[in-house]
């Protein structure tokens, strides 16, 4: 019975680690200039968290499999250094295991949070409401009117709560229901909810962050991949949570002007 | 050390059926009262697991009388996309509270800890009562809400204002549903904290003569630790749900911020914090998660020593560990709002104490592992579940690693790697620790052995079981597929169903091998092999009752007197391999620190 136990548990620890060794499920590819660090931070911490998986498993059916067939007159035997060396050693190779995933991973997350984005980053809104986002573009004077939630009217379709009849900012805005971006410029993504918390996960761009009601937040990425990706709701937000998302479209700077063009014709 | 009213109250052995069986004082009573209330909790759990795995896997297949659970959730059988949000938060919120955090800490806790230190009762046994009816109360209250005009809150066990904060303008259930949930979990809180005030007091004041704190098993450190946890975490909890119930009753603004536009009518409401419901829940909340593992940490060690024939490698280390998981989960609950829109300085201020807190578990590990090296292991079903804990100890620990970082955060955030996570170590490691406790422990609870073949039958198909349905879900959410979601509707999640009906089945048929269970434990209740006083021949308190089941006051006429150390296994003796705490003979320690 206990070595069926020790070979059952080898074998689903082999089992585990095939997809992952495999990479039969994989995200997205990653279409951001930053996603790269993250997708290595993600493979080291995988090395290093597979390893102690399979090490540890595997040593745990080992150990079964030998001292679980004691015959009467055996004596109990002391792992070899007792308990100080097994515990200094697990804290020194855990200690730097552990200090080391988080100073790298200091690098990745100071990139995506810590940085502000540069001055030619191009300002999209976004915002998050039951069940679906919206984005707006500041227009030719690269300024966004003022925002009056008392304004916001779905029926009207003015999603934003804009003032165009007496806020000057306002009337050149751009307002969609998907998002375009040019390839290679950076985006400074302002981002508010309507009503409760939202989240704007794009797996492609390596990008999660939640709308906090009451809170502007922002983020910045650029993307380098022309192509349609989705942007969906990861916060639970009501019935409609798992149908909430749109699309990002990111497209050459001549493709992106166009489409602005488009959009604010029929605003 | 005796607290003289407690030994009043408990002197006299109650006549009555009702003050025996219902409104018991008597602490061993109240912890088979709570390990009912646990099991009915995960029964009632399990089965809406069941309900979603299957709506997730085929989204349209009506399930034969659904809509006799509910009419408006399940019209033609097929669930609505707000039942399956109202069916995930109700198995979420009856396992957290009611399986997870009452059977491994308050029926064993309840049943063992007097036992183990030598006592007759708790100190407060009209509090320890009030304990439990309060806790079921609470889960009457919970259950109540599935009764209400539209059904339990959808929001999630987590309850995220502003969602569970303004009303039902933002969804079904997000009245009256909430204000039952919110009292549901304060009064659970308040249970919660009568129940740890004894625990506290009862290890602290009502030792008997000769137990030392280092005396005492591994178990008593366990529940031990998880009251002064849980008196810390509760204390934050029902404030956090009496605000949340103010600001639908009262018209308060705790959760809500000003400008806030729902069904286009801007809410009355101004000058609430979204994140601060976040900060009051995941303090109790990452606690939480260690008031469900650590007695389990407890009850598996304990089982294990036993089966080992030996003490742990370093009694000492192994508490101290435990210690260390306690104070540092205090100090990592901001992981669980890394991209909350807190300051992201905060986010690497919380990742280091996460990364830190592997350090204690992998020496508990170590430990563990160590100490089965060389020792003369004893498989049985007990032990088997006690291993088998190990293993998903493991498993759910080193995903861990992932979760810490704020970076990586960034991708598996709100995925269902976070769901495989916390399901293989705070879920099934936790059940485990709970099965390897009832197999250990119901020859002294009942009187009567459990069947060890039916036993080792529910062992291997859980455990493989568990494996195949919460390993996958670390394949989904690495690929990016969102958890709380009712069906999968995005693009790159299509090629992830097959993997769903996998889990989905995997889920069904390790459910029903529970059942293999119920009936043992039902069976062995009332025909069950008489049990003998020491079955495992093991050394603590509990083994040494004059009678088996223990009499009403625990220990006959005279409280046993200890001479000790908890696990004198590996020596010899009289009666064998083994010394009991209680017995005065004489032998060579077998305690590395001694």
């Amino acid at each position: 019975m206990a070595k069926f136990f020790a070979v059952t548990i080898i074998v689903i620890a082999i089992v585990s680690a095939i997809p992952i060794v495999r990479h039969t499920w994989n995200p997205p590819a990653n279409i951001s200039t930053h996603g790269a660090m993250i997708d290595e931070q993600m493979s080291e911490t995988m090395v290093e968290a597979g390893i102690s998986f399979l090490v540890s498993q595997i040593l745990l059916a080992l150990f079964i499999w030998k001292f679980s067939s004691s015959r009467p007159g055996d004596k109990i035997k002391t792992f070899p250094g007792g308990a100080k060396a097994m515990v200094s050693a697990a804290f020194l190779l855990v200690g730097t295991e552990v200090l080391a995933l988080g100073v790298f991973g200091v690098k990745a997350w100071a990139t995506v949070y810590l940085t502000p984005p540069s001055a030619n980053a191009l300002p999209v809104q976004v915002q998050a409401g039951q069940f679906a986002f919206y984005f707006r573009y500041p227009g030719p004077d690269r300024t966004f009117g003022p925002l009056h939630p008392d304004l916001i009217s779905e029926a009207n379709a003015n999603f934003f709560g804009l003032d165009t009849t007496h806020d000057q900012d306002s009337k050149d805005d751009i307002v969609t229901a998907e998002m375009a971006i040019p390839l290679n410029q950076e985006i400074h993504l302002l981002m508010h909810a309507k009503d409760v918390g939202h989240s704007f996960y794009v797996p492609a761009l390596r990008v999660q962050q939640d709308f906090v009601p009451g809170l502007d937040l922002s983020l910045h990425f650029t993307a380098t991949q022309i192509g349609k990706y989705e942007i969906v709701c990861t916060q639970l937000c009501g019935l409609g949570h798992y149908n909430m998302k749109a699309y990002l479209e990111v497209m050459s700077q001549q493709d992106f002007d166009s489409w602005l063009k488009k959009e604010a014709a029929m605003q | 050390m005796h607290h003289l009213s407690a030994r009043e109250a408990q002197h006299l052995k109650p006549a009555s059926f009702i003050r025996k069986h219902i409104f018991s004082l008597d602490h061993k009573v109240i912890g088979k009262q709570y390990y009912v209330l646990a099991l009915v909790a995960a029964l009632i759990g399990m089965v809406l697991s069941w309900l979603m795995r299957i709506h997730l896997a085929w989204t349209n297949y009506p399930i034969p009388s659904l809509h006799l659970l509910s009419a408006n959730g399940a019209p033609g059988n097929v669930m609505t996309p707000e039942y399956y949000l109202q069916l995930m938060t109700m198995h979420a919120t009856i396992m957290v509270f009611f399986v997870l955090t009452t059977a491994p800490f308050a029926a064993f806790g309840n049943y063992f800890l007097p036992i183990q230190v030598g006592a007759e009762d708790m100190p407060f046994p009209h509090f320890n009562m009030m304990s439990f009816w309060l806790t079921f109360s609470s889960l009457l209250v919970l259950m109540s809400s599935f009764f209400v005009a539209d059904g339990p809150t959808l929001g999630g066990w987590t309850q995220y204002a502003p969602l569970s904060a303004v009303g039902s303008a933002s969804g079904p259930g997000q009245g009256t549903g909430v204000v039952l949930w919110a009292t549901a979990i304060g009064l659970f809180c308040i249970g919660q904290l009568l129940g740890s005030l004894n625990f506290i007091t009862t290890t602290l004041d009502m030792r008997t003569k000769g137990m030392s704190m280092w005396r005492l098993p591994i178990t008593v450190w366990a529940w031990f630790i998880t009251s002064v946890m849980g008196l810390t975490a509760f204390a934050v909890l029902m404030p956090a749900c009496i605000l949340l119930i103010l600001d639908h009753v009262a018209g308060t603004s705790f959760f809500v911020a000003s400008g806030l536009v729902l069904n286009d009518q801007l809410l009355p409401h101004s000058g609430g914090s979204t994140l601060l419901w976040q900060h009051l829940f995941w303090f109790f909340g990452h606690p939480e998660v260690y008031i469900a593992i650590v007695p389990g940490v407890g009850i598996v060690s304990h089982v294990l020593i036993a089966n080992m024939r030996r003490p742990m490698l370093s009694h000492r280390v192994l508490i101290y560990s435990m210690g260390a998981l306690a104070v540092l989960s205090y100090m990592v609950y901001g992981h669980h709002m890394f991209v909350s829109g807190m300051n992201p300085v905060s986010s690497l201020a919380f990742s280091f104490p996460t990364l830190v807190i592997t350090i204690p578990s992998t020496i508990i590990v170590v430990i563990w592992m160590g100490s089965i090296y060389g020792s003369k292991l004893r498989i049985n079903t007990a032990s088997l579940f006690a291993l088998g804990f190990v293993s998903m100890f493991i498993s759910g620990g080193v995903s861990g690693f992932f979760l810490a970082q704020p970076s990586i955060d960034i991708m598996l955030h709100a995925t269902y790697f976070v769901v495989g996570h916390f399901h293989l170590v705070m879920g099934v490691a936790a059940i485990f620790g709970i099965f390897a406790g009832t197999y250990f422990w119901f020859p002294k609870m009942f009187g009567r052995m459990m069947s060890e073949t039916l036993g080792k039958i529910h062992f291997w198909l859980t455990f493989v079981g568990s494996y195949c349905i919460f390993m996958p879900f670390h394949y989904l959410g690495i690929a990016g597929n969102v958890r709380r979601y009712q069906a999968f509707v995005d693009d790159y999640t299509q090629p992830l169903i097959p993997l769903h009906r996998f889990i989905t089945v995997a889920a069904i048929l390790t459910g029903l091998a529970q059942l293999i269970f119920l009936y043992n434990l039902i069976h062995s209740r009332f025909w069950g092999k008489i049990a003998p006083d020491n079955p495992w021949e093991a050394t603590t308190l509990e083994w040494s009752t004059p009678t088996t089941p223990p009499p009403h006051n625990n220990f006959g006429d005279k409280l046993p007197e200890v001479f000790h150390d908890p696990y004198q296994y590996g020596v010899e003796s009289s009666v064998g391999d083994y010394v009991m705490q209680a017995s005065p003979e004489k032998v060579k320690s077998a305690h590395d620190e001694a």
